[in-house]
């Protein structure tokens, strides 16, 4: 099992609390909930050893700009595709602005 | 999940088996009403899987949703089949446990609290061995405690299934919903064959399986009081009236005389079939 | 496919401590009730036994299978219907040796599921009836059957002894199903308590309320009855002078740690903004 954290800059606390997804195989759990202004944290949990470099470049093209919710998101992955990533982090950040 | 996507799941009658426990819950409870207690943002993990490297999810696969049915406190329990097979540990079953006890608790303080368990299990987590099992026999001491009050109603859509420990706690209910997808057994199919051999129970052929466990023959033999069509809406409205009826008569786990003497009589040396299991059970019963 | 050996323990126990009193008739070969006395108090005592000609052949060397279900339903709903109008309910004894469930496609197809579902709530009704029930693990208790027969005891005993065993799945099954090996469970079971199979294990996750050291587990002396007879009674009278008939007192372990924090913050959680 591979554990990360990762730190990104951010806005405004996020709205409200989200949870998408399930730990099945093949697919992933996202919680996210709101921090204090100005910082993202993320910490994932991945079945998939030696993922930590495609998550990072996965994470960085959503959050390095610094432009997301404040949040502390966690996520637990159960050997999900990038493909699947993307789409359940889509999912997550569309409920949060919803 | 807002109100109105309650209203509007239930408006469109949508698959209930597609949904995950937690959906499964808000879609039965009356709209509005659904408050889950000890959830995912408590981050109640299994220390035990993670301590074998293996991931876990927020909730343990397992959801707690208190709110009213037709305007009548009830808790719902669902199991989420897709985490770890829906199987059973110290965090999940504890859950579980607890809540049925706290609904009995209720009603010996005057609020008529009901439960419903949706199962979707395996039954023990393997890897949490031990304190999956006593926490399963700690559900079934609650839902016999619970059942001295009101009606605990299971519910199995698919496509998991309910074996195991858990599939002790569904013959504790007192009214069984299930579906086509359904599967009810003590032993799940891949354990007996290995036990007993493939001449025993061949694991992979499923229309064996389905005949023999599925909800369509459960329900022929009384060992289910309902078989639905996967819709949430139906299965809402069934649930409201087994709610309605109350505590059945007799709860089919008290005819232990009747199943005795029905099973002495037989031809037990005959290996079984879907047939012989229908004969079983509605020999000796009243026209 | 396994060949599970046949273990005596059960009976011999059994006959230890019911001496010479009548066995209930009525009921399979494979299940032995007898009301007998425990302190000087009323007690009925059961086991579940090998019989080597139960009709139902997946079931001969001592599983609990549909007729053992339906039998020890029947046998407890019996006591708690006798002593319906008395104020002191006589003690259950379950004497637990139970190696499995019966796997077999007829158990299967005739519902063993609901068979030890009715055994289950016949100890459960008992116990809330307020019968004393107790739990003697002297050889295996394994899974669906120790649910069945046992498990909803107030008061769990075990004795002492490698032979004694209580788990969810056999270790090679285990193995198996979790796609590892028989060496690889043994080591992860080593440091993860809930899944280890040696006695002391299991008494760590808080669910026995004692555990006997007896001199020969196998076949018990004078001594090793005298010892388990009088732990039997201290059981009761601790069942007796608690005013609770759930199973609160196994909720202590210090491996049960995480099943306390989920019933506080549930129980926390319940009341809030109720009505």
């Amino acid at each position: 099992m591979e554990k990360l954290h990762l730190h990104y800059p951010a806005g405004a606390p996020a709205a409200q609390a989200v949870l998408v997804g399930v730990v099945a195989s093949g697919d992933l759990e996202v919680l996210i909930a709101p921090a204090a202004a100005g910082s993202c944290h993320i910490v994932i949990h991945s079945a998939a050893d030696g993922s930590a470099a495609r998550w990072r470049a996965q994470l960085d093209r959503l959050f390095a700009d610094g432009q997301a919710a404040a949040m502390q998101m966690e996520i637990n992955d159960f050997g999900a595709t990038p493909g699947v990533v993307s789409l359940r982090l889509a999912q997550a950040l569309e409920e949060l602005s919803a | 999940m807002s109100h109105q996507q309650d209203i509007a799941r239930l408006l469109q009658g949508r698959s209930f088996i597609e949904l995950s426990a937690r959906e499964r819950a808000h879609s039965l409870l009356d709209a509005g009403s659904c408050r889950e207690l000890a959830g995912p943002f408590e981050r109640l993990y299994s220390p035990w899987l993670s301590a074998q490297g293996i991931v876990t999810q927020a909730d343990d696969g397992v959801v707690i949703c208190k709110g009213l049915l037709d305007g009548q406190p009830a808790v719902i329990a669902a199991i989420e089949g897709s985490f770890q097979g829906g199987s059973l540990g110290e965090v999940g079953g504890a859950k579980l446990a607890s809540a049925l006890e706290l609904a009995a608790a209720d009603n010996r303080q005057g609020i008529p609290t009901r439960g419903v368990i949706l199962f979707e299990t395996g039954g023990v987590r393997l890897q949490e061995a031990n304190l999956g099992l006593a926490a399963i026999a700690e559900i079934h001491a609650a839902i016999a405690d619970l059942t001295r009050y009101q009606p605990v109603i299971g519910i199995i859509a698919g496509t998991v299934g309910c074996f195991g420990g858990m599939s002790i706690a569904a013959g504790l209910c007192s009214y069984l919903i299930v579906t086509r997808e359904a599967r009810l057994g003590l032993n799940g199919p891949q354990v007996i064959e290995q036990e007993a051999g493939v001449a025993e129970y061949d694991s992979r052929n499923r229309p064996f399986i389905w005949s023999l466990t599925g909800g369509e023959q459960r329900q022929a033999c009384a060992l289910a009081d309902a078989l639905l069509e996967d819709d949430s809406t139906l299965i809402r409205q069934q649930l409201l009236q087994f709610m309605a009826r109350g505590l059945p008569e007799q709860p089919r786990h008290r005819r232990s005389r009747h199943y005795l003497e029905r099973l002495l009589a037989m031809d037990s040396a005959a290996q079984a079939d879907a047939d012989s299991a229908r004969q079983l059970f509605h020999s000796g019963e009243k026209p | 496919m396994s060949q599970p050996t046949i273990s005596q323990r059960g009976r011999d126990w059994f006959h230890a401590l019911c001496g010479s009193t009548p066995l209930q008739k009525g009921l399979p070969p494979s299940l032995l009730v007898a009301d007998g006395e425990l302190a000087g108090q009323p007690a009925r005592y059961v086991a579940v036994v090998a019989d080597p000609h139960n009709p139902f052949v997946r079931a001969r060397h001592g599983e609990v299978g549909l007729l053992e279900g339906w039998a020890l339903a029947a046998a407890i709903d019996a006591a708690v219907h006798a002593d319906q109008q008395e104020t002191d309910k006589r003690a259950i004894v379950a004497i637990i040796d139970v190696p499995s469930q019966a796997y077999g496609r007829r158990e299967e197809a005739y519902g063993i599921h609901q068979a030890l579902a009715a055994a289950a709530a016949a100890y459960a009704s008992a116990r809330l009836a307020g019968h004393p029930v107790i739990g003697l693990i002297v050889g295996k208790a394994m899974s669906g059957a120790f649910l069945a027969h046992g498990y909803q005891a107030n008061r769990l005993l075990a004795l002492d002894d490698a032979g004694v065993m209580v788990h969810a799945m056999g270790k090679q099954a285990a193995a198996r199903i979790t796609l590892r090996s028989v060496d690889e469970l043994e080591t992860l079971a080593a440091s993860i308590a809930p899944m280890a199979y040696d006695i002391a294990s299991y008494a760590s996750l808080g669910l026995l309320w004692q555990l006997l050291k007896v001199n020969q587990p196998d076949q018990p002396t004078p001594a090793d009855v005298q010892r388990v007879r009088s732990a039997l009674a201290d059981a009761l009278h601790d069942i007796q002078a608690d005013p609770q008939r759930g199973l609160q007192q196994r909720l202590h372990g210090e491996h049960r740690q995480a099943t306390r924090k989920v019933r506080e913050l549930l129980q926390g959680q319940w009341a809030e903004n109720a009505g």
